[in-house]
């Protein structure tokens, strides 16, 4: 089953790029005879080359040259060049990337109307093409930033085209969100009117900020300077590194930071590319984790953050792992959902775990957590044995948990901030075919969503009245 | 159910009639299948349907693994709820094996520390081999029975309404306790027999202060301590030693059944002499008794609840299952559990 990762803008092809290194790190671990595998497939076509760029797909058989199934779309040429030029260039090919010279200015609309309108024929051929390739296509992931306008309003635009073309197939999207501090002014313009198109044309969101990725690699940074940890830390199991894998240029500010969301990706296709006891889908996450289709909207955390060198793994480790799941600063988003309502928990772990340690781990920590009334145990779980590169385990938790509500509730506040003064507005309406309405429309959107969360949490801590049962006539 | 079924029932019947043609005596189908996913539950019931349109007079029985109650997939109650009332329409029984159940045996008659869904199989797989290795005809011939799923349909299954089967067995241990372990039959019987009677999973934390009612009571319903289990009609297989001289009264004792049936008819034995798995005596009960009344109830009760909120139904009516489909499979359920419980 293939995952088709679509890059767009700056942010999202700076991910892209630490994604798709960590990713053949991982394969490269996994499978060490050189073999193409089914593993490999969903993300990595084996094309011959002999031949020229534009040789025969082979599927089994040694590797000969991997090309990665992925679309690299921006508006500026910097990042994608750069990709081009370094260690990864021969994993893409033209016939992948579509680039432009001048950017989107920060501009949604920019963005989604202006170079959405140019290049759609030529992103829909391409999109074609590409899925072609794939045997199965279960899913596009699109990876983007919000608060700018290529990744935010082309990466929209796409949305909205591959639910045009591909209806069947789940749309999942990594949204980086901006924070209070974005040095882009206009960036709640941006990302609320992103936003109203994540509501309607997105299967799942993995809202990300860039707060907590910083805190994260700052929490890292301490416990490898404090000297706490008595003995030395993986290198290459920091789930914000890049050791092993093949940049060979010093690692850039964001490099530690986009490795996070990377290794988010790797652990939420891990069970549809390795094998385990118990599988899970992208779309079983889209199934279980979506119970209105509003409100899909997953907030994650990736656990452990990084493994010690020397250490067998007793029982007690496991379970920290999953207690740290759950606290507040392993989520990828400022948000704390042990103090929220779910709606749903889905957690997919990987490596030596068995169904035993899942179960134990899950009656321990559900009292501390406050489900709603129609779906107390309202767990998906899923057992992957494959762990990542420097890892023997690994848990990602997604939460559909109302705890993203304060996200949103600010970007709603910076958006009216700037709104009420008509501040910067003028850039977007000039541009053929936005209007105010637009705008009213987007707000409208996000207010709606963030009632819908109210709703969900006026019910937290009520009294539970079971609606009762059909009866039957004896 | 509406996708794949349909997709691809040509090429699966096709398998299946192809398979059917080789057999001598095509003795029925066992269709292996969970209720907690999508595909052994949704494409196990649409199978289960074409196999009852494709081969009206031949059994079906199909296994049922029953999830953990706190969960592996959160709209398993719904699946659940789908699965078993259509499957109530097309198949002719359904042997129930349930997650935490086989857990427990593995975590405290078999002492495994890190429990795996291999070991889980393992349980599962001695149980059902327990039930299905060949065993001698009832009427003391020499033979193997040739039909066994009939016969136990047969035994098991004398009304439509009543088709849940519960399985216990007797012993079960850890491989290595074995040669430390003795068993007589009158002992492994006595376990079984009140197994059955007070519910018990497995044969350790058995509720002994459970019996059955008292005989001669004028309203034997009212009289039967609510949990004291009910059945219908069971079926013991006996594997092992001296099996042909053991005692069987204790099974056939009326007050262990509703009064539809004699209690020669309600009970069977089948036995055989070879020992099963390296235990020296084994037994297994088939039962159809209230064993899975409250699991049921506890499924229906939760799908109901999710149900009553909408939530999830947008996945399915995506699909073609829609609201009505959903009650019709909650008022079939509410029928069979309704029931159960006034045996």
């Amino acid at each position: 089953a293939v995952s088709l990762p679509f890059a767009v803008g700056q942010c999202g092809n700076q991910v892209g790029c630490r994604f798709w290194d960590l990713a053949l790190r991982e394969h490269a671990a996994v499978n060490k005879k050189g073999i193409y595998d089914e593993a490999l497939s969903s993300f990595f076509r084996n094309v011959d080359t002999r031949s020229g760029d534009n040789g025969p797909d082979i599927y089994r058989g040694k590797i000969c040259s991997l090309k990665a199934r992925a679309l690299l779309i921006d508006m500026e040429e910097g990042v994608v060049n750069e990709i081009l030029q370094g260690p990864l260039r021969d994993v893409f090919d033209s016939k992948q990337l579509i680039t432009d010279v001048s950017g989107s200015g920060n501009n949604w609309a920019v963005g989604h109307k202006i170079y959405g309108c140019r290049y759609r024929e030529n992103i829909v051929e391409k999109l074609r093409k590409t899925a072609e390739h794939c045997d199965c296509l279960q899913c596009f992931f699109i990876i983007h930033s919000m608060g700018g306008g290529t990744g935010s309003g082309l990466g929209t635009f796409v949305l909205n085209l591959l639910e045009e073309e591909f209806p069947e197939v789940y749309r999942f999207v990594t949204s980086v969100y901006p924070s209070g501090e974005d040095d882009v002014i206009t960036s709640p313009y941006n990302s609320v009117l992103a936003m109203k198109e994540l509501n309607e044309h997105a299967d799942c969101v993995l809202p990300i900020e860039n707060e907590s990725l910083f805190e994260i690699v700052n929490k890292i940074h301490q416990m490898i300077s404090s000297g706490k940890l008595g003995s030395t830390v993986k290198q290459n199991s920091l789930v914000t590194s890049s050791a092993g894998s093949a940049k060979t240029v010093p690692e850039k500010p964001f490099d530690e930071m986009n490795n996070i969301v990377a290794n988010l990706l790797l652990n939420l296709t891990s069970s549809a590319r390795f094998e385990g006891s118990l599988n899970m889908d992208l779309n079983e996450i889209s199934m279980n984790l979506v119970p209105f289709p509003r409100l899909h909207y997953l907030v994650s955390s990736l656990t452990p953050l990084y493994t010690l060198a020397d250490v067998n793994v007793p029982c007690r480790r496991l379970d920290q792992m999953f207690s740290d799941a759950f606290s507040r600063d392993h989520q990828l988003i400022q948000a704390d959902p042990k103090h929220s309502l779910y709606l749903a928990c889905a957690l997919l772990v990987r490596g030596n775990v068995q169904v035993s340690d899942l179960r134990r781990n899950i009656e321990r920590l559900k009292p501390s957590l406050h489900f709603v009334s129609w779906n107390q145990e309202g767990w998906k779980t899923g057992l992957c044995s494959v762990p990542p590169v420097g890892h023997s385990h690994s848990l990602l938790a997604l939460a559909n948990n109302t705890c993203v509500k304060p996200t949103f509730i600010e970007l709603k506040d910076r958006f009216m901030k700037l709104y009420k003064k008509k501040a910067h507005l003028h850039h977007y309406l000039q541009i053929d075919g936005m209007e105010q309405s637009c705008f009213s429309e987007a707000i409208s959107s996000l207010s709606d969503l963030i009632e819908e969360y109210n709703e969900l949490d006026a019910t937290k801590g009520g009294p539970r009245i079971d609606p009762s049962r059909l009866k039957i006539a004896v | 159910y509406c996708v794949h079924g349909p997709r691809h029932k040509e090429a699966i019947m096709e398998l299946v009639q192809r398979e059917a043609e080789r057999c001598d005596r095509l003795g029925g189908f066992f269709t292996i299948m969970s209720m907690a996913g999508g595909t052994g539950s949704g494409l196990g019931a649409f199978v289960t349907q074409c196999l009852r349109d494709a081969f009206p007079t031949s059994f079906i029985l199909n296994h049922l693994i029953w999830p953990y109650g706190t969960g592996e997939v959160i709209v398993q109650n719904y699946n659940s709820v789908l699965t078993l009332s259509h499957l109530y329409h097309s198949s002719d029984a359904l042997l129930v094996h349930e997650n935490d159940v086989i857990h427990k045996i593995c975590a405290q008659l078999m002492n495994i520390k890190q429990i795996s869904f291999r070991d889980v199989n393992q349980v599962i797989a001695h149980q059902l081999g327990s039930v299905f290795q060949p065993t001698h005809l009832a009427g003391g011939g020499s033979g193997y029975s040739r039909n066994p799923l009939g016969d136990l349909l047969e035994s098991l299954v004398p009304h439509p309404e009543f088709r849940m089967l519960g399985l216990r067995n007797i012993p079960q241990m850890a491989e290595s306790s074995l040669p430390y372990s003795a068993f007589s039959w009158p002992g492994l019987l006595k376990h079984l027999r009140q197994m059955l009677i007070a519910n018990a999973q497995m044969e350790e934390g058995i509720d002994w202060q459970v019996r059955p009612p008292q005989p001669g009571s004028s309203m034997p319903c009212t009289n039967k301590p609510l949990h004291f289990n009910t059945s219908i009609a069971n079926l013991l297989i006996l594997r092992g030693k001296d099996v042909h001289s053991v005692e069987l009264g204790s099974f056939q004792d009326p007050s262990l059944y509703t009064s539809w049936l004699n209690p020669q008819d309600a009970f069977t034995a089948w036995k055989t002499p070879r020992a099963f798995n390296k235990y020296e005596k084994s037994a297994a009960l088939v039962s159809n008794s209230q064993f899975l009344l409250k699991p049921l109830d506890s499924i229906v009760g939760k799908a109901w609840n999710m149900f009553a909120s909408k939530a999830y139904l947008h996945q399915y009516t995506k699909f073609g299952i829609q609201e009505e489909d959903f009650l019709d499979c909650f008022t079939t359920l509410e029928q069979v559990i309704s029931s159960y419980t006034n045996l």
